[in-house]
């Protein structure tokens, strides 16, 4: 007989690995949700906010697993809505302030040529529960980058001004690109055990992306500098609060509060 | 001329071997946008298969001034509608 000797992965990676997922999709999907009836035309308002319906519906999913797999009974409203500022795990790049619609949609173009990759990649993940949920998201991730990379080469060859505009949010950006392809242990130990790709093995594919957009749109693509980064272990910039303050208010005033 | 986006009219299938139907209209700067944003502002309770958004100033409509001319016409022709047949019951439901 033979034996199944696949060692368990390490679920407290697995677990930090979905935080950190999960968090990414919450915050941008505020983020991008703070443009609701506020969104320049009626057509792009109603495309944003499914966008960021589309990634706080992906944040159940990954939240949900993450309760699941820590197994301490937290819910994945309990990890949006209940925890603090430092026990955030999101990129620093999906709490920048959304700016003026350039700027918003330029955050979710970088933002959506990565996570369109590790969608794809995370369809072979040896955790057949993350295989099942990346295959959902990948269908809604790829209509966004086609909608964000389109509106990026529109605006960014378009009139003087949005050229000027989509160039002043590209370089204020763009610092905020490098923690996309950061790893630790996590990543190490995930990456390993074939549950993930590593971050490295997207930069790549990403770099192609995000070249021929910007060359398209005649944006000049800034050069790498100093690289921001600490949302990953819980180091948030000073916006981070302020969502939460909005995000978790109901939950914080009435405890428990359902509908 | 106004710089409002142009009107577009957005035609939806709704299933495989049905016809496009007209849902409604939306504003887009060029085609490849009204179908986008007609994928977002139509199909978001899975509505559909296909899209067509055709330019609302290509359509040429019927006059309503000549609605006499051209329908009242057939209002008293009785016999072009197939219902002078006896249907066999053995054809069953057509």
């Amino acid at each position: 007989m033979e034996l199944d000797l696949k060692p368990a992965v390490d679920q407290s990676a697995l677990f930090a690995f979905l935080v950190r997922l999960g968090d990414n999709a919450l915050i941008l999907g505020h983020r991008v949700s703070e443009w609701c009836g506020h969104s320049p035309a009626l057509e792009e308002d109603i495309a944003l906010s499914n966008t960021a319906l589309d990634l706080i519906g992906q944040t159940q999913l990954w939240l949900g697993l993450a309760g699941e797999i820590e197994g301490q009974g937290r819910s994945a409203d309990d990890l949006a809505y209940l925890r603090d500022g430092y026990e955030f795990r999101n990129i620093l790049l999906v709490e920048r302030p959304n700016g003026d619609f350039g700027k918003t949609l330029m955050r979710q173009f970088l933002f959506d040529a990565w996570h369109y990759l590790l969608m794809k990649a995370l369809q072979n993940s040896s955790e057949r529960r993350i295989a099942e949920i990346a295959e959902k998201a990948f269908k809604e991730v790829a209509y966004h980058l086609e909608r964000s990379q389109d509106l990026v080469i529109r605006l960014g060859d378009g009139t003087d001004e949005s050229h000027r505009r989509m160039q002043a949010a590209l370089n204020d950006l763009w610092p905020y690109t490098g923690e996309l392809f950061a790893s630790d242990d996590v990543e190490q130990t995930l990456s390993a055990a074939g549950v993930i790709p590593h971050p490295q093995s997207l930069k790549s594919g990403w770099d192609e992306i995000v070249s021929t957009t910007l060359s398209e749109a005649t944006l000049q693509k800034p050069d790498d500098g100093y690289m921001h980064k600490g949302g990953r272990r819980g180091v948030h910039t000073e916006h981070l609060g302020f969502i939460l303050t909005e995000m978790q208010f109901l939950q914080r005033a009435y405890p428990g509060a359902v509908w | 001329m106004s710089n409002e986006w142009p009107l577009w009219e957005v035609f939806i299938r709704g299933q495989h071997g049905l016809n496009h139907r007209h849902v409604g209209s939306l504003h887009a700067p060029d085609a490849e946008m009204a179908v986008n944003n007609a994928r977002d502002v139509y199909t978001r309770r899975n509505e559909g298969v296909s899209i067509w958004v055709v330019k609302s100033s290509d359509i040429t409509a019927s006059a309503p001034s000549e609605k006499g001319p051209l329908f009242d016409p057939s209002n008293s022709k009785v016999y072009r509608h197939p219902t002078f047949f006896e249907i066999p019951d053995e054809v069953g439901h057509m």
